[in-house]
């Protein structure tokens, strides 16, 4: 016991934190792994609807999306249903130029697997998204997905 | 041997580099893997395209108002229903006159013909129609499929179509049963 007591000259030891870092880089990896990018920031409210009939979509860079749903900012914007391309309002004529551009951002091998994904909140009357579906058949993007949550999970 | 003090490195800092490459990517991440009903559209219609003539006993129609209220082959419906209604509807009936009609149809994968329903659900939705609900249509009627390829799968290799492996079975039940669903273009059906 000597040998420890020798030179406890100050009363409190100072924690020792060299492990700190290799907890907080787990933290980090952790992370890194398990999440991916946020490309837009919304600018319309989509609540989704809830189903059971529910598929997770395999690749997600081989995914676009499409929000429609009323303006978060009602003050500006109104409450009508809008649809929101990338980071931006757009109409449904713009559609078939945000798919060209999808199309091209993709390897070759890949722009025919593009799934166009709806995220279209629950209150939204059905005419502005057929209007965009007939769009999107138009301009052959014919793999879509209706984004819906997993019936009981809130989101 | 001269222990030479070598001088240590001051890690202290380290945890607050780790810190902010932590808080960067917590910001900067979505967790949540996209889920939904996935569908395919039908290509794009040619303007000198006829309409394909289809016998009205092969045609479940269902009809959803802008007040969200259901009408199915000309009655008024609930959500709840349409899944037995659907699923009883492309069941093969034979000698029913007000059922569909049934065809063989070649199946490569078992090398036989297999009579198979001809029956097509169409589904029609008011421009008012909410988004909430036509899920919900379309969720019941992707339940009555997958019920039906449950069934059909349990029936012939003993296991769920869920926990199909073979690709060569999934092909057969998808074959089996199709998914023969026809969206009309939305009109004004009015909501009286």
């Amino acid at each position: 016991m000597s040998r420890f007591k020798k030179d406890s000259k100050k009363e409190t030891a100072a924690i020792n934190t060299s492990s700190l870092p290799d907890i907080i880089f787990m933290l980090l990896f952790f992370f890194m792994v398990t999440t991916t990018m946020r490309e837009t920031s919304p600018k319309v409210k989509t609540k989704v609807p809830e189903a059971t009939e529910i598929q997770k979509l395999e690749k997600k860079s081989l995914v676009s999306y499409i929000l429609i749903g009323p303006p978060i900012n009602k003050r500006l914007y109104g409450d009508n249903s809008r649809i929101q391309l990338d980071d931006q309002f757009a109409t449904v004529k713009d559609i078939s130029e945000f798919i060209a551009r999808e199309r091209q951002a993709r390897n070759e091998a890949d722009r025919n697997k593009i799934t166009t994904s709806l995220k279209v909140d629950q209150s939204t009357k059905m005419g502005i998204v057929s209007d965009v579906k007939q769009e999107l058949r138009k301009s052959s993007a014919l793999k879509i997905n209706y984004s819906a949550r997993r019936a009981g999970k809130s989101n | 041997m001269s222990k030479r003090a070598v001088p240590e490195i001051n890690a202290g800092s380290m945890a607050d580099i780790a810190f902010l490459l932590l808080i960067f990517f917590l910001v900067t991440t979505t967790m949540d893997v996209d889920t939904g009903i996935i569908r395919k559209l039908p290509p794009p219609v040619e303007d000198n395209q006829d309409d394909i003539d289809v016998k009205d006993r092969n045609v479940l129609k269902i009809l959803v108002n802008s007040h969200d209220l259901l009408l199915i082959d000309g009655e008024r419906g609930d959500v709840r229903m349409l899944k037995d209604k659907v699923k009883d509807f492309m069941a093969l009936h034979p000698d029913n006159e007000s059922y569909p009609e049934i065809k063989p149809k070649f199946i490569e994968e078992l090398g036989k013909e297999v009579m198979v329903s001809k029956g097509v659900i169409s589904l029609k939705n008011d421009r008012g129609t909410s988004y909430g609900m036509y899920i919900q249509v379309q969720n019941e009627l992707a339940r009555a499929f997958n019920e039906m390829k449950n069934d059909k799968s349990l029936q012939m290799y003993g296991v769920k179509y869920t926990q199909l492996v073979d690709d060569k079975k999934i092909k057969t039940i998808n074959k089996l049963v199709p998914v023969p669903i026809s969206e009309a273009e939305p009109e004004n059906v009015g909501g009286e």
